[in-house]
């Protein structure tokens, strides 16, 4: 019961802050293609792989006080800061969730743009083609944000990185 | 003639409750209507257990497909001629939107979760797989099928066509709407979509909305607010998918023990519990072959599936009280050592449902690049995103409700010995 919150809670503690909501929507998808057990269903959005369930989840865990969201303007734009609560982490070490080690992964992250985790989600998502395939799949429906070849090869890179 | 244009010698028409007539011209849209895959749809219902609830809500994933490809032949028929619009996307785009729900499976949303399964995946699967359908879309084209199912997962290239069936304003959740609203009997649902039709212009990217028109998109996103709270996530409907998820929990852990002899063994679940389901499989699955078996399973020797499948289909189903995680976790974990001390298996018979269980697209606008949101399209030409010209909208997609309900199978409490100590230590918790 509440198990995929408490799994979402472990994800922000270990990530310490999250800021930007599309940059979350992201890593927890990331997360979940190097098999991290997220329960939040994904399908694909005009922006890439997107999970309503995860929005809404998110949603429910600042109502209960055990995530703060704090909206911030940013150079004409808002974007969202998310740290767990005191509260949120003892509802974790009360629930019995035990999750895996995600800090090199998040730290992986953490390095990287909004715009990059884009692409690497998107590319993630198309991951039952074949290289190729999937350039072609991410250039097509991610056409306006002009990825480039060297684009394409750090993600790769990153991709592999990732899942060593 | 190619396959592709060819159109019936008269044309068909469904009666339907909802939009009055749904018209077919088409040879493919009459012969894709008529394959198995298609007409397996009339065996699964569009609202899952809410029947439980809104005894009306009995119509099928059928009824809802043909909805929805109406709404969009009547769209293409608006957009003919229009700037952005393409004539020759126009089959594809009454395919796409007649195929969308293809892959559905009995009560999709508790089998999808039990068995890790996504019906979007069988919808690919069936159009891109050895099936009827597929045999009449490479007709049309070799890469007709690939398009189709492209549209379907919204990876499309011209993503006009995909915003039809799938956006925050699309064909799918106006039919969906109206005939949901139509079946249960409420009077939330409705909107005026002959207005939204009137008003919709076709852009690079999307659809967009007259800005004359926005008291009109105003009404819809209210009803799906209103359809949201008030019909799908109705506490009786979610109570019945808790019983229907633990009766598949249930049967998957007696099967995977190997140990208890079925009376009626599973075959058609095998393979869901055994994570091996061809496509083969998922389509025999419908659910008059689930509700065969929960009949069957009424007479088990095991006590918890007899019971949870007696509960389901005589519709005996858990009670609720709201429940606050924030502020009760520790009496959850109570109740969960009182549910044992008292023989009733918390595991089968106490669950806590959150709002996040049936997420609900809420409006969203689009902060953050999250989702596409809607856009007028003001008389100048420039595009404003709904909620910051609608104070209605804007209202409704701020803080958003969540709720938490906790479900148990209140009789069994109430079967315990009067004067027992756990009895009352249970009602204490409820209560408290």
């Amino acid at each position: 019961m509440l198990e995929d919150h408490a799994r979402l809670m472990a994800f922000f503690e270990q990530a310490q802050e999250v800021v930007g909501r599309k940059r979350l929507q992201k890593m927890v998808y990331i997360l979940k293609k190097c098999g991290f057990d997220f329960s939040e269903r994904y399908s694909f959005h005009f922006y890439g792989p997107y999970s309503e369930e995860l929005s809404t989840r998110i949603e429910e865990l600042c109502n209960l006080g055990f995530l703060d969201e704090a909206k911030e303007k940013e150079k004409g734009y808002y974007q969202y800061r998310y740290h767990l609560t005191d509260r949120g982490a003892g509802f974790l070490s009360e629930s019995g969730v035990t999750t895996p080690n995600m800090d090199s992964v998040i730290q992986k992250m953490d390095e990287q743009s909004s715009k990059f985790l884009e692409l690497v989600s998107t590319m993630l998502y198309f991951d039952n083609f074949s290289k190729e395939e999937i350039e072609d799949k991410v250039r097509t429906v991610k056409s306006q944000q002009n990825y480039t070849e060297a684009d394409f090869e750090e993600a790769w890179r990153f991709i592999s990185d990732m899942k060593h | 003639m190619a396959y592709r244009d060819e159109k019936l010698n008269e044309e068909k028409v469904f009666k339907d409750p909802v939009h009055r007539y749904i018209h077919v011209r088409d040879r493919v849209i009459w012969d894709l209507i008529g394959t198995p895959e298609f007409q397996r749809l009339r065996r699964i219902k569009q609202l899952g257990t809410t029947y439980l609830t809104f005894h009306g809500a009995e119509h099928s994933r059928f009824n809802h497909s043909l909805g929805v490809y109406e709404i969009v032949r009547r769209i293409i028929e608006n957009f003919r001629d229009q700037p952005f619009w393409d004539d020759d996307e126009r089959l594809l785009c009454l395919c796409a939107s007649l195929l969308h729900d293809l892959g559905h499976g009995p009560f999709s949303h508790s089998f999808e979760k039990v068995f890790d399964l996504d019906h979007e995946d069988y919808t690919r699967a069936i159009i891109l797989g050895d099936t009827k359908v597929n045999e009449i879309l490479r007709r049309v084209d070799e890469n007709f099928p690939q398009d189709v199912a492209d549209v379907i997962h919204k990876t499309y290239s011209n993503k006009l066509v995909v915003s039809l069936i799938s956006s925050q304003i699309d064909a799918d959740r106006m039919d969906y709407l109206q005939r949901d609203a139509y079946f249960t009997g409420v009077s939330y649902g409705h909107f005026d979509m002959e207005r939204i039709l009137r008003v919709m212009r076709p852009m690079e990217d999307q659809m967009v909305i007259k800005e004359s028109g926005m008291h009109a998109v105003e009404d819809y996103i209210m009803s799906r607010y209103q359809m949201y709270w008030q019909v799908y996530f109705h506490p009786v409907t979610r109570s019945a998918e808790v019983i229907l998820s633990k009766i598949l929990h249930r049967a998957k852990e007696l099967y995977l023990a190997n140990e208890y002899e079925f009376k009626l063994k599973p075959m058609h679940f095998e393979s869901f519990f055994l994570k091996e389901v061809s496509l083969e499989d998922y389509l025999k699955l419908d659910e008059n072959v689930v509700f065969y078996y929960f009949h069957i399973w009424k007479e088990e020797e095991d006590a918890i599936l007899s019971d949870l499948c007696r509960r389901f289909v005589d519709r005996d189903l858990f009670k609720y009280v709201e429940f606050d995680p924030g502020n009760q976790y520790r009496e959850l974990m109570d109740l969960k050592e009182c549910f044992t001390e008292a023989g009733v298996d918390p595991t089968y018979y106490l669950e806590v449902d959150s709002s996040s269980d049936l997420p609900y697209d809420f409006y969203r606008p689009g902060e953050e690049e999250e989702r596409l949101p809607i856009h007028l399209q003001l008389p100048t030409g420039e595009l404003k995103e709904l909620s910051r010209q609608s104070d209605i909208v804007e209202s409704i997609s701020g803080k958003k409700r969540t709720d938490h309900k906790l479900y148990f199978a209140k009789d069994l409490i109430e079967q315990l010995p009067e004067e027992s100590d756990i009895k009352k230590r249970i009602y204490e918790i409820l209560k408290g």
